[in-house]
């Protein structure tokens, strides 16, 4: 296969490309670019995830808590602060990072199980600050989100689009930036050590890897792509509710990362793909829509233990010989 | 070259080593083999900073790096190959030569790896698969290569011939011991006391936690209490 001579980043890139530019070609109407967006918002979360999880094999249950950080920066710093909603979305990414900094150093020294707590608690105390604090946040209800003017802009310019198109490019070429980091992360060799840590923290210790730096800096850096996913969402549904950043959305976050395959871009951004459209598709199901989608996540675990696109990957590879 | 005074260290509450004296001389191979549970992995756990120490002094090419954290050791010359080889299992065997060097971004990198292939051929081969791929012996080779590449005055080996057919243990073996052509001097800690004494200049004896004997290598290998505890003659 000729394929195969092109490295694996400029492969997956295209791979990408070509997924956002195609999409439309078959979308009947414009709700599908709104499920796009998410999807490629979405994506960009995982991505940072498979930094962490994939690349330096630390675990989350928490990171919803830097998609609301984010949201809620670009829902409360316009209308407090007076900024534009898009220069929140830098502050909401300087937040994150700041505070994933601030947590990580003590949260990082512990391993496994451990660490899974100690995050699920940092993502739960987030979601109760934004729920709990009504004054600032609207509590529970949620709050609207200003405009970005990009529309109108657009408009100006001579451009018109559907709020849902405009979301669905914007979204694809913020998660094309994320992903073409993360490919370049990967063969560094600052990502040669992140990804020595998750095979033996010891020996990556051995051959002078600072261990504790390097598990910070994929925690800080998975942070501000969750923290920027966040808002994107804000700034595209125009309102935004604590829900974001729950419990439930740190483990579908996770659960794309493992369901796509937790070590390759490729995969966080097929795994962002089934989550989010599944349901969608599933609701002809009615009543059985939970219990489809269980059984799916249950017989990729099994049967494709790497998740899916590694797995298929080396499903296709062994066959031409 | 490698100084070690007096070093006492304890999981918890349980000691295990209990004032541990040793002097490794530059371009020297010296073993250090005793039984299962002597406290032989802990010793070398101590010295490339991983395992916290209660008492003692490490002393290394003239300077106390007692106190030096782990991966602050391989830039001062100490490296180490691990207990159970622990190569990166995910990378390329490639890769994992070129963590090996993470300290260094010059082009010797390139130079060492050239060196680390002729020392160990099958590793050029298979440069390009998954170091999980590789046999148990090959993944010995990848951890020593890797060690090399951070281009140590001294190189920690511990049991190097861990679940290896006696073939390869010879191999290794070999390896270690011209290691001194390189300007490399080595401290290796062994179950197999025989194999190790037998390509070592001096070696030592360690009894839970002690060191009950010293002296050159072929000396401990005729001493009849040493051949009736570990050589099983």
């Amino acid at each position: 296969m000729k394929l195969t001579k092109l490295s694996p980043k400029i492969l997956t890139l295209l791979a990408l490309a070509l997924l956002v530019i195609i999409a439309p070609m078959f979308f009947p109407s414009s709700f599908y670019y709104r499920i796009g967006a998410l999807i490629f918002i979405n994506g960009l979360a995982v991505i940072g995830l498979v930094i962490l999880v994939g690349y330096a094999g630390q675990i989350s249950l928490g990171h919803a808590g830097f998609v609301g950080i984010g949201a809620y920066s670009c829902a409360l710093a316009p209308e407090h602060l007076g900024i534009s909603p898009v220069l929140a979305v830098f502050l909401g990414a300087f937040l994150s990072g700041l505070l994933a900094w601030l947590v990580g150093r003590p949260i990082l020294r512990l391993r496994g199980h451990y660490l899974a707590v100690a995050t699920l608690g940092f993502g739960i105390l987030i979601y109760m600050v934004l729920s709990n604090e009504a004054q600032w946040t609207g509590g529970p209800d949620g709050m609207a989100v200003q405009a970005t003017g990009l529309k109108a802009l657009l408009k100006s310019m001579g451009f018109k689009v559907s709020a849902s198109e405009m979301w669905y490019w914007i979204a694809a070429v913020v998660m094309m930036i994320g992903a073409l980091i993360a490919l370049n992360l990967h063969t560094s060799p600052t990502g040669r050590a992140l990804r020595s840590l998750h095979d033996s923290e010891v020996a990556a210790g051995t051959v002078g890897v600072n261990v504790a730096n390097y598990k910070l800096s994929a925690f800080v850096i998975s942070a501000i792509y969750t923290s920027v996913s966040g808002s994107e969402l804000a700034l595209m549904n125009r309102f935004i509710s604590p829900d974001v950043a729950g419990f439930l959305h740190s483990v579908e976050l996770l659960t794309m990362t493992v369901l796509g395959g937790a070590a390759t871009v490729f995969g966080a951004v097929i795994g962002a793909a089934i989550l989010t459209s599944l349901p969608q598709v599933l609701t002809v199901l009615h009543d059985f829509e939970h219990i489809v989608l269980g059984l799916i996540m249950m017989l990729v675990m099994i049967f494709m233990r790497e998740g899916l696109v590694p797995s298929l990957a080396k499903i296709l590879r062994r066959r031409p010989k | 070259m490698l100084l070690v005074e007096d070093l006492w260290s304890r999981y918890g509450r349980i000691e295990v080593l209990h004032g541990i004296n040793l002097e490794v001389k530059a371009g020297e191979v010296v073993a250090v083999v005793g039984a299962n549970g002597a406290g032989k992995t802990t010793l070398l756990r101590c010295l490339s900073g991983v395992q916290p120490m209660a008492a003692g002094t490490i002393t290394f090419r003239g300077s106390n790096i007692t106190r030096v954290p782990a991966h602050r050791r391989l830039g001062l010359g100490l490296a180490q190959s691990p207990e159970g080889r622990q190569i990166f299992t995910n990378l390329s065997v490639e890769e994992n030569l070129r963590l090996g060097a993470y300290l260094y971004k010059d082009a010797r990198v390139e130079k060492d790896m050239e060196e680390a292939f002729t020392l160990f051929p099958i590793l050029k081969t298979k440069r390009n698969l998954n170091a999980g791929d590789l046999s148990g012996g090959q993944q010995q080779m990848l951890a020593i290569g890797r060690a090399l590449m951070g281009r140590p005055h001294c190189l920690l080996l511990d049991e190097p011939s861990m679940g290896l057919a006696p073939i390869l243990v010879d191999q290794i073996l070999d390896v270690v011991k011209n290691l001194r052509s390189y300007g490399v001097t080595a401290l290796l800690v062994e179950q197999n006391a025989f194999a190790a004494l037998s390509i070592a200049d001096r070696g030592y004896v360690m009894e839970i936690g002690k060191i009950t004997m010293s002296g050159p290598a072929q000396e401990l290998i005729a001493d009849e209490r040493v051949r009736e505890a570990y050589l099983g003659i």
